[in-house]
């Protein structure tokens, strides 16, 4: 056995990512949660030069969508690689093709997969066996870890067995629940390494290799013939795999101590009760079962480890004789199927097993089927200890569920909440985090500080929001003597630390505090001041549970050490102080260690302002004396939703706002997963510390404020004075300065509630203060004492009436930012780059538009429960909006349109067969209608209103057939919305085909040059000398020119905006785009939190306008229209370079850093960057000042072509 | 023609020393300026502040955003070791004086005592044949003595010198209540070298915006003035050195600072705006010059016109001044 035993408290990732990178040489990748992480280890270590297990640097490749990874690798196999991927979920399924092939020609690989649910009625990027089930049939060996330790075990395990048995392997592990959570474990020598992965083995697979020197032929097509004796040529490779595993895993016992099999058994030995199952959840049933009979009774769980090859005699012989009763479950949904996946292989084995006489069991127990923990839901020992009374009852509930309340189907067993098998030497703390002020970071470091400093071992899960800005983070900590099983989240804390005062309003924190457990609050009030300032809940919680309750002004003690807004260390401080899980001092000086190891790298003021802040704690941290106070606190929580809400936001919504979406039931669910638009403004979040406040006698009414504005928080409105009665005192307006309103007033108005405090409107604000110049016609200024008032002047803003959209100019920006937008207050960053451009398409096209979205960002900040910011306007109307997939965006955006066209074009036919009944007049008007403005379309949605109302009263079928299609005779603008990784990569093929084939789209890419909702991975729009992530040491190749692609087709309108940069010009691109007859494609540079600046002080438009301004980014409008009349269709909008690329470079820290990190690269990239800017704008600008006539073969705007919609 | 002269110890082959600038960031220049016939050359600065803001910006940037959102943890790799000290700057040194065999001096910019001994001393470590610390600070606190500004120079400048071998010039601002007697007390400090002056570059106002900018103009001839006034009253009154710099852009200036008393006239507007072959240029006429006037030697020449050795001492001066306000008249209408 080994004998020196390493520690580490690290997380499922880059346990997996330690031996992956170790034991491969190739490798192609691309980004997918919760897998990412895994490849941006690898890709890391090589870039730092760090060598696998036979001393070589792995070459990594990223690909542009997982299917082109799993290509890449399986020619990697091909040709006598050790070579690997990572991925989960949608991802997987993207592989499932080559999986085929690659288990067909039995090459040894191990795919190490964080299990995710797979997109059905909704997307969820957590945990289930949803995509490892999938891939049943594919003829993988499928080996599940429970735990951080046993990923880093099993993806050893795994790769031995691959080598041996030449079947590949999933490695799968439970997404987030694994591969996040942090924990202590004992990371695997390279020796150990060493002992089971045999280098012969190795060798015999490069000697399969193709090469010349010895060709082989495969991947041949073959007959009815054949085809099927071939298939069952590798039989004995499945029968002898199971085997080779077991072996190997005794191998690894011998060398680590740790035992496995294929089947673990656990419990009493004589258990007439036991459960089934695979992944993290046996942790949670392990430790219930060690609990319960404990208490004396027999129960006992199977942990599924070889899931593929399933080794029915070996599930059989892992079963306690005496068993009576079985439950299996499985962490998945297979609709319609006669039970899941894993029961169904148990149901056989055991029927197969006992027919053939070979089950040691003494009768034929009773098996069960259940579902539990889908997207990673809560799977507890109370859970399990429901599963087993269940099995204890005579006639036992069959296919049920467990962890929701099924009031549908009554499906679901009940459990109590309540019954808890925690031991109380487990230290378990609660922290109440703001995404921003690095508690996460801080908890991460406290676990490694108690994990690799004392004896405890150590877990932390982490549980993030699905809002961007102002989110709210809580960390989950455990310490303590023995390894820790709880794989689920802490429902008894001894501790609870809230690190954001505003929280407390909001969420019932304390329902988790045991009685005598410490409560830690960031508060700016002092210990003899808080008391009566807590909300009453928070109070009778105190009081009752005789809480232990202490203070500190953290974030004054932050600003004092020059930390800012990151209180991370300061709360650390305090946990330590108040928790003992360490001797004082010894804390502080484990702490100060490890800031000096966190931040040595980043430079001494960074480790200083840190120790600084050490220091300053613990001279501010005060106990409140609880006992001494009564309850007089400041009234209830603060309802999550307004109370003008309708019924399901407010019950259903309402309750996920406020954390509680655990409790409700499934009937409180649509059964397809439709939700109501026009949700966002009923979550009033309250995130600003500061507001702009709208200085009317500066301000010169341009709107560029409203425009740039990325949550719509801020809006103007024109209309006539008589409004202006029972006005709040505080209301502001002033005469309008556009002259074609003249005579009528003027207000700008602020969303307190819902506005984040970007200061974005600030910063691109062109009018000065004529007396202090550093006060502009919009000016921040503190939230808290202006709420109120701002709260009452939004509500009578609101109700003013919205402008005629028939007599706006919307040429104009600042008439055009009049209109009402239909996207308001998402949860994207404070400052986000994207969102005015979702916001002005709304604005334009709002009330008209079908959306095809991307999965990426945009999907999440338009689409993520509880409320979404899509909105509707006065008559009800507004986008509709559906995400799809990541990769299929182009196509099921070209669907709408297709759907919508056929849709229209029967209506018509209707219409003409029917319309001496309707009225020819009528008829007429509706079929020939100009709908090519407002104006057109009003008045036809009135046409059609009238149509409708005519057709209730004929009789005949074709009238019937056109009532449901009525409203297509309105013109619908279907928009195709995404990031770069979407239209640069994993859908490019896609986008391609639709934009080629003609029809009436248009595609608004909103490109931030990376994957900016996974992490910021490199995507073919990433610019040269960039670091990315998976472009670790900068990105050595040039971006892709989309646009430039786009052209060449010569019938699709492209352009290239910067909102920050030029505002009128993004406005006429859309406009243009949306009225030109065939594809239109927008690419939309969009800042990004992952372009390393500082997105919270508002520099977002100024950085657009300093990338503009050094050739980085061209503007541009391509308008095949314009060929047809004889002009050239290229108009570049964007003038020569005043700066160099460089000086812009210098300005982002993606850029930037490479300075830092390889500062010779980074001059040789820089240097590239500018030959690239320069030859861009002299190419465009040849193009642009080309001489064109009409007959110079450019290409004019054609109708859809039959030849790309039709197959081969 | 002797156009030797001395300057930080240091034996140079002409009075022609190039400043710190940006021509200075790319080795080819260096070797160009040394072919045209710098007789040392100044690197660019390496400013104090600018590596701390650097350090705290990335510190900041990698931290934005981080653990806040379960897809997105963080938003860059982040490598084990950034170069956040002035590596750089120091390999730069290295491969300059690899590149040519003039002197080269290194420049630290900074206005604060604190972080310049380590740079310092890895400067000298580096193969810098001389420092020139350039001591960029603006008071502007109203509570803040005259007397505690002048100790922060001599605190700065000790401290450096404590720590390094090379000679070390300090480069400075005109802006003391009395510069002859700060000169004095740098010199009594151990500084081996003035350069006279800094240029200050002043803001500006832009009126399409209004915006305070700072803009970059480069000097003109008139900018010599001050430097040749102090230049000539400090000549031969104080151990170190004395460089003249700003405004020198023809072999005319050089020459007024050499009668001056400056033992090396430091170019730089000038090669930025007729290029790295200017210096051959002007040392071409500095030489005709010379000989036309039967001088032997830059020795010769040097401080021949200082305030010690000129016939009217008070046209250095407030006397000049005051002639020269009586002596203006308005232009002829």
């Amino acid at each position: 056995m080994n004998k020196t035993r390493v520690f580490k408290t690290i997380d499922g990732c880059e346990a997996a990512a330690y031996v992956a990178y170790r034991l491969n040489e190739a490798m192609a990748i691309y980004p997918i949660t919760p897998s990412s992480p895994i490849a941006e280890w690898c890709d890391q270590w090589a870039s730092e030069g760090k060598k696998n297990l036979w001393g070589t640097i792995p070459a990594i490749v990223e690909m542009q969508s997982e299917g082109g990874a799993v290509g890449a690798v399986h020619g990697m196999l091909q040709t006598g690689s050790m070579s690997t991927t990572f991925t989960a979920s949608q991802g997987l399924l993207l592989m499932i093709p080559n999986m085929f092939k690659i288990a067909g020609e039995l090459l040894p690989t191990v795919f190490h997969v964080t299990a995710r649910t797979v997109a059905s009625h909704a997307l969820s990027i957590f945990g289930d066996h949803g995509d490892i089930m999938a891939c049943r049939s594919t003829g993988w060996a499928m080996l599940g870890a429970a735990s951080v330790q046993e990923t880093m075990d099993f993806a050893l395990i795994a790769q031995a067995a691959t080598l041996r048995s030449r079947i590949p392997f999933i490695h799968y592990f439970d997404g987030f629940r694994t591969s996040h959570e942090v924990s202590k474990i004992e990371m695997l020598d390279e020796a150990v390494l060493r002992a089971l992965i045999d280098d012969k083995l190795i060798a015999e697979h490069r000697s399969r290799a193709m090469t010349p020197d010895k060709p082989v032929l495969r991947g041949t097509a073959q007959n009815p013939d054949v085809y099927f004796q071939g298939r069952e040529a590798a039989n004995g490779f499945y029968s002898a795999c199971p085997g080779i595993v077991q072996k190997v895993m005794d191998e690894f016992a011998e060398q680590t101590g740790r035992k496995y099999k294929l089947f673990d058994y656990v419990g009493a030995p004589d258990a007439a009760r036991v459960i089934v199952l695979m992944g993290s959840g046996c942790e949670a049933a392990d430790e219930a079962v060690e609990y319960l009979n404990h208490k004396g009774e027999k129960v006992g769980v199977i942990k599924v480890r070889l899931y593929r090859p399933f080794d029915g005699k070996r599930f059989i012989e892992s079963l306690p004789a005496f068993v009576r009763k079985i439950a299996v479950l499985d962490r998945t949904k297979e609709p319609g199927a006669t039970g899941e996946p894993l029961y169904q292989d148990c149901v056989t084995a055991l029927m197969e097993e006992t027919a053939a006489g070979r089950s040691h069991l003494k009768t034929l127990p009773q098996i069960l089927t259940g579902r539990y923990g889908l997207s990673s839901k809560e799977f507890t020992p109370a859970m399990v200890k429901a599963v087993f009374d269940n099995l204890s009852v005579a006639t036992p509930k069959n296919h049920f569920v467990v962890g929701i309340n099924d009031d549908v189907s009554h499906t679901s067993l009940d459990f109590d909440p309540g019954f808890s098998t925690e031991s109380d030497k487990v230290v378990r703390a609660l922290f109440y985090g703001l995404g921003a002020d690095g508690t996460v970071g801080a908890n991460k470091n406290s676990i490694k500080i108690i994990g690799e400093e004392t004896s405890n071992y150590a877990q932390g899960y982490f549980v993030y929001d699905s809002k961007k800005s102002g989110s709210m983070t809580v960390s989950h900590l455990r310490f303590g003597p023995q390894p820790i099983r709880s794989t689920y989240l802490i429902s008894r804390a001894n501790f609870i630390a809230c690190h954001l005062p505003g929280f407390l309003d909001r969420y019932e924190m304390l329902r988790s505090l045991v009685p005598g457990g410490t409560f830690l609050l960031n508060t700016p009030f002092g210990k003899d001041e808080i008391w009566t300032t807590l909300p009453t809940p928070v109070q009778q919680s105190l009081l009752a549970k005789k809480a232990k309750f202490f203070v500190i002004d953290a974030t004054k003690v932050a600003r004092d050490s020059g930390m800012g807004g990151r209180i991370n260390t300061i709360m650390q401080v305090c946990f330590f102080a108040l928790s003992g899980v360490l001797p004082k001092d010894e804390a502080i000086d484990a702490i100060k260690n490890s800031i000096k190891k966190t931040y040595g790298k980043k430079g001494d003021e960074v480790v200083q302002m840190n120790l600084k802040a050490v220091d300053n704690t613990l001279a501010h941290l005060h106990e409140v004396a609880v006992s001494e106070n009564k309850l007089n606190g400041a009234g209830p929580l603060l309802p999550p939703i307004t109370p003008n809400a309708p019924a399901f936001v407010r019950n259903v919504l309402g309750k996920i706002a406020a954390g509680d979406g655990d409790d409700l039931p499934v009937s409180a669910f649509p059964n397809d997963g439709s939700f109501p638009t026009a949700t966002a403004q009923y979550e009033k979040r309250n995130l600003a510390l500061d507001i702009p406040v709208w200085d009317e006698k500066t301000c010169i009414q341009c709107l560029k404020c409203v425009a740039i504005c990325p949550h719509a928080t801020i809006r103007a409105k024109v209309y006539d004075a008589a409004e202006l009665k029972n006005v709040p005192a505080t209301f502001k307006s002033c005469d309008a300065r556009v002259p074609e309103f003249k005579g009528m007033k003027f207000s700008l108005q602020v969303a307190a509630e819902d506005c984040t405090g970007c200061r974005i409107c600030v910063e691109v604000c062109p009018a000065k203060n004529k007396t202090e110049a550093k006060l502009k016609a919009i000016n921040m200024r503190p939230q808290a004492p202006l709420r109120a008032a701002e709260v009452a002047n939004w509500d009578f803003f609101l109700k003013l009436p919205e402008f005629d959209r028939r007599k706006i100019k919307n040429s104009s920006l600042r008439q055009q930012q009049l209109l009402q937008p239909l996207f308001e207050f998402s949860g994207a960053c404070a400052g986000c780059g994207e969102t005015p451009y979702i916001k002005m398409l709304t604005q334009l096209f709002g009330d008209r538009a079908v959306i095809a979205n991307a999965t990426g960002c945009s999907s999440i900040y338009g689409g993520n429960l509880p409320t979404t910011p899509y909105a509707t306007n006065g008559c009800g109307r507004g986008p509709t909006w559906c995400n799809s997939l990541f990769e299929d965006n182009a196509e099921f955006g070209l669907g709408f349109r297709v759907s919508i066209d056929k849709q229209k074009q029967f209506a018509e036919e209707l219409l003409t067969k029917i319309a001496p009944q309707v009225g020819d007049d009528l008829a007429t008007q509706i079929l020939v209608a100009d709908q090519s403005d407002e104006s057109g379309i009003y008045d036809q949605r009135e046409r059609v209103a009238a149509l409708k109302q005519k057709l209730q009263t004929l009789d005949s079928p074709e009238a019937k057939l056109l009532v449901p299609l009525a409203d297509q005779l309105v013109k619908k603008s279907v928009w195709i919305l995404g990031g770069d990784g979407w239209a640069y990569d994993i859908g490019y093929g896609g986008l391609d085909h639709v934009l080629a084939s003609g029809h009436k789209v248009n595609v608004l890419v909103m490109d931030t040059e990376v994957y900016s909702n996974t992490g910021g991975q490199m995507s073919k729009a990433t610019p040269r000398g960039a670091i990315a992530k998976f472009a670790a040491g900068g990105k050595p190749s040039g971006k892709k020119d989309l646009g430039l692609i786009a052209m060449s087709y010569g019938n699709i309108y492209v352009a290239s905006v910067a909102m920050g940069a030029k505002d009128e010009h993004t406005l006429k691109a859309f406009i243009e785009a949306e009225s030109f007859p065939g594809p239109s494609l927008i690419i939309a540079y969009s800042h990004c939190i992952a372009h390393g600046i500082a997105l919270d002080q508002g520099v977002g438009a100024r950085q657009q306008k300093l990338m503009v301004e050094s050739g980085q980014w061209l503007l541009y409008r391509y308008d095949p229209r314009r060929a047809e009349r004889g002009e050239n269709p290229l108009q570049l909008d964007s003038s020569a370079a005043k700066s160099k690329v460089k000086d812009f470079m210098l300005t982002e820290n993606r850029f930037k850093m490479l300075t830092k990190s390889k500062p010779d690269d980074a001059k040789k990239f820089f240097a590239q960057a500018q030959v690239d800017a320069d030859r861009r704008w002299k190419f465009y600008q040849s193009m642009a000042a080309r001489e064109t006539k009409l007959d110079d073969g450019q290409p004019i705007a054609s109708k859809p072509s039959a030849t790309v919609d039709q197959q081969p | 023609m002797d156009l030797t002269t001395n300057y930080l110890g240091l034996k140079l082959r002409t009075p022609l020393v190039v400043s710190a600038s940006p021509l200075s960031e790319e080795i080819d220049n260096i070797k160009r300026m040394a072919d045209a016939g710098a007789s040392a050359l100044v690197l660019y600065s390496i400013f104090e502040e600018q590596l701390r803001q650097d350090r705290l910006e990335l510190n900041r940037n990698l931290e934005n955003g981080t653990n806040s959102f379960a897809e997105a943890l963080t938003y860059f790799p982040e490598p084990k070791e950034f170069r956040l000290g002035p590596e750089e700057y120091l390999k730069h040194i290295a491969a300059a004086k690899k590149a040519t065999k003039i002197p080269i001096i290194a420049s630290l910019n900074g206005s604060s005592n604190g972080g310049w001994t380590s740079y310092a001393k890895q400067i000298q470590q580096a193969g810098a044949d001389a420092l020139e610390l350039n001591i960029y600070y603006i008071p502007t606190d109203l509570h803040l003595t005259g007397t505690e500004v002048e100790l922060t120079y001599l605190e700065i400048l000790k401290e450096v010198k404590a720590t390094v071998k090379i000679p070390v010039a300090v480069k400075l601002s005109p802006f003391f209540s009395n510069f002859a007697n700060m000169a004095k007390r740098l010199d009594d400090a151990g500084a081996d070298g003035l350069v006279l002056f800094n240029r200050f570059y002043q803001p500006d106002i832009e009126l399409e915006t209004l915006e305070v900018k700072p803009n970059l103009l480069l000097s003109t001839p008139m900018a010599m003035r001050l430097p040749l006034r102090w230049v000539a009253i400090l000549h031969g009154k104080l151990r170190a050195n004395l460089a003249a710099t700003s405004g020198i852009h023809r072999a005319v200036d050089v020459i007024k600072m050499l009668l001056a008393g400056a033992d090396v006239t430091m170019l730089c507007s000038t090669i930025i705006r007729h290029g790295i072959p200017q210096i051959a240029m002007i040392e071409r006429d500095l030489v005709d010059w010379l000989e036309e006037h039967e001088y032997e030697s830059v020795a010769q020449i040097k401080g021949s016109l200082s305030q010690k050795n000129c016939a009217e001492p008070a046209a250095f001066e407030r006397a000049q001044y005051m002639k020269a306000l009586t002596g203006y008249a308005l232009p002829p209408t």
